[in-house]
């Protein structure tokens, strides 16, 4: 097992840079996920890790050992697909055995030269391999048959066989159907954690990234945005685009200009901002009074109250069943709000919200870059 | 019923052409066997199945056959192994190498006639590049008429196997690069097999196309020298004089090909995957 570690990395294709500069450790064990829009540079960082693409600066590092000029098939890792790429004329019991097959391993203790497998070892691995993932009904099926859960199993199967120093992972479940891709979810954490190898993970879907991770690293443009915990992530992200990639509906950002005591004005009221709660020490020389802002509040931290700060009419309100939607107009802005159950309200109504300053992010107007 | 009479329906655009230009004339060709006919058909008499016999057990058809298979074994193998490494070497995403593919690929827009006489020129004891005299010399006559056809089925061969290959998953191929497959591996293990649809196709295609030469060998040797290059389709068209010995060796040819086609399928099918089972 090892970590991976990018430093400086940058890959370009002729004028387009899809990774910049990309600095990031990912600790050993741990399961990182790389969450981004489509383009944003997190399949091409992961193909990197693979060596399916090359490095145009930078070093990349599995465990000590730089691999930029390493072979794929001599990094020591192993990648489930998004299209799983299982050989269709080999059975499943070939599949899985495939790199036990050509490739050698250090069986023997990392003190022993690498070997290839005996054919005994080979099955037993394969074996255990298809019991873990529930897949020995099916070894002498071929792919076409097995539904796309099984399929994924397969794949799942296939990297888990040489037990690699880490897994990288492709938007493996994007295929799975809802419920099949919330099972396959748990599954995955539960593989992670008994098997305890690293795992990169990349995806588009911010569920998956929350569900699963130890740490979500979050990339747009080419560029990492942040890295954290999904706690962190959700809790004090770096700059808009954090903010509102992260949560559904995403975080609500209000255009403002810092008002008298730490209140941001916004067209139709103002909010608390952070600095105005107590727990909330933020030098107040950067929140000159007309410096314009973002403020942020996720829909749930919005409460509708008699004696709110904002004034609004609710142009829309969605009913989800669980909760509820408000789609409210302050001024020429719009704003979501999270309400549990049913609501009352209807388009039209005029409310007036508020939100504890604890909950408020305040970001430069300019860079996008948190300031409280 | 209703069902029945609407795919007659539909069946009979094909029916109707097949019957016209295939069925009937082959009944046709079946009777025909049964006459002697002299003076290019001006006269006949019936002599029966004895012809067949005749004919199917005497040299002319036993040599055609002969130089036929020679004809297929020289063509088809060198220009399927040769379109395949030609398709595996161009299928990259490398600047330019459209006009390779365009290259490659052209042998297949050429007639038979032109690369005949291409080849015809090459071989011409004066000027040619290859003034080896095989067009002469009864044991590479056949071969020097098979090579505008290995040269053509490369073109042939090259196209559809890059076809092929586009259509092999991307991701797959990256799957085996990480599980240790060689460039030399994955070739054999991975990708021919996942083209082995592609490849059914053209052996069969191929063979068929080989038995059926004949511009080729008209061109370049003339079935020559001494008969040493006269194929079956040879042997058919130098029937002018006795249609009914033309018919029996057409329906030879016929048989033989359609024997191989099919074994082609028992043997080979097996080895063959398609995607969806």
């Amino acid at each position: 097992m090892a970590g991976v570690t990018f430093k400086g990395v940058t890959k370009r294709y002729g004028d387009v840079t899809a990774v910049e500069s990309l600095d990031l450790e990912i600790v050993d064990g741990e399961f990182m996920v790389l969450l981004g829009p489509s383009g944003c540079g997190k399949s091409t960082a992961l193909r990197m890790i693979a060596g399916l693409e090359t490095i145009s600066d930078g070093e990349l590092l599995i465990g000590d050992r730089v691999v930029n000029d390493v072979d794929p098939a001599e990094r020591d890792i192993s990648m489930v697909f998004q299209s799983y790429a299982l050989y269709p004329h080999m059975t499943v019991r070939r599949n899985i055995e495939s790199p036990l097959v050509v490739r050698s391993y250090p069986v023997d203790g990392p003190d022993h030269p690498y070997r290839k497998l005996t054919k005994e070892e080979r099955a037993e691995r394969v074996t255990e391999a298809a019991r873990v993932l529930d897949l020995e009904p099916y070894l002498d099926r071929k792919p076409a048959v097995l539904s796309g859960g099984q399929r994924q199993r397969v794949a799942l199967a296939r990297a888990f066989v040489g037990r690699p120093k880490a897994f990288l992972m492709d938007e493996p479940l994007s295929n799975l159907d809802a419920k099949l891709r919330a099972n396959t979810r748990i599954e995955l954490v539960e593989l992670h954690e008994r098997v305890g190898t690293t795992v990169v993970y990349v995806t588009h879907d911010q569920v998956e990234a929350m569900t699963m991770a130890t740490r979500v690293a979050v990339m747009s443009m080419g560029k990492l945005q942040q890295v954290g915990t999904p706690r962190e992530v959700y809790d004090r992200p770096v700059n808009t685009f954090v903010a509102q990639f992260i949560g559904t509906p995403p975080m609500n950002c209000l255009d403002g200009v810092m008002g008298a005591g730490g209140t941001v004005d916004i067209v139709g009221g103002w909010l608390a901002g952070p600095t105005a709660s107590p727990d909330g020490p933020v030098s107040m020389a950067k929140l000159d009074r007309g410096r314009k802002v973002v403020a942020g509040v996720r829909p749930e931290d919005l409460v509708i109250t008699t004696d709110g700060t904002v004034r609004g009419e609710v142009r829309a309100v969605e009913w989800l069943g669980h909760e509820c939607l408000l789609f409210v107009k302050v001024g020429d802005q719009q704003l979501v709000i999270r309400q549990p159950g049913t609501t009352d309200r209807s388009v039209g109504d005029v409310v007036t919200l508020a939100a504890d300053p604890a909950d408020v992010h305040l970001f430069d107007a300019d860079t996008t870059e948190r300031i409280a | 019923m209703k069902e029945v009479g609407l795919a007659l329906t539909f069946l009979a655009p094909s029916l109707i052409i097949f019957s016209v230009f295939f069925y009937l004339p082959f009944i046709r060709l079946l009777d025909w066997g049964r006459y002697k006919s002299q003076r290019g058909g001006l006269s006949y008499r019936y002599v029966g199945l004895s012809q067949y016999r005749e004919i199917l057990t005497g040299p002319e058809f036993t040599d055609g056959l002969r130089h036929s298979v020679l004809f297929v074994l020289y063509t088809v193998p060198a220009g399927l192994v040769l379109g395949v490494l030609l398709a595996v070497a161009a299928h990259r995403p490398l600047k330019g190498i459209k006009i390779f593919q365009a290259i490659f690929s052209s042998t297949l827009a050429s007639s038979v006639a032109v690369s005949s006489v291409l080849f015809l020129f090459l071989f011409n004891p004066a000027v040619g590049f290859f003034q080896v005299g095989w067009k002469e010399d009864p044991d590479m006559a056949l071969f020097a008429a098979a090579l505008p056809s290995i040269w053509q089925n490369l073109g042939l061969a090259f196209v559809i196997v890059l076809a092929g290959l586009q259509a092999v998953p991307e991701e797959v191929m990256e799957a085996a690069r990480l599980d240790g497959y060689g460039p030399f591996r994955r070739l054999v293990r991975i990708t021919l097999p996942l083209i082995s649809p592609v490849l059914l196709f053209l052996v069969v295609v191929l063979v068929i196309f080989g038995f059926q030469a004949f511009a080729q060998i008209q061109i370049i040797t003339n079935g020559g020298p001494a008969g040493a290059s006269e194929t079956l389709v040879f042997k058919i068209s130098r029937q002018s004089q006795n249609y009914g010995a033309g018919a029996v060796l057409s329906i030879g040819l016929f048989a033989v090909t359609l024997v191989v086609t099919f074994l082609q399928f028992v043997l080979l099918e097996r080895r063959v995957h398609y995607g969806d089972e």
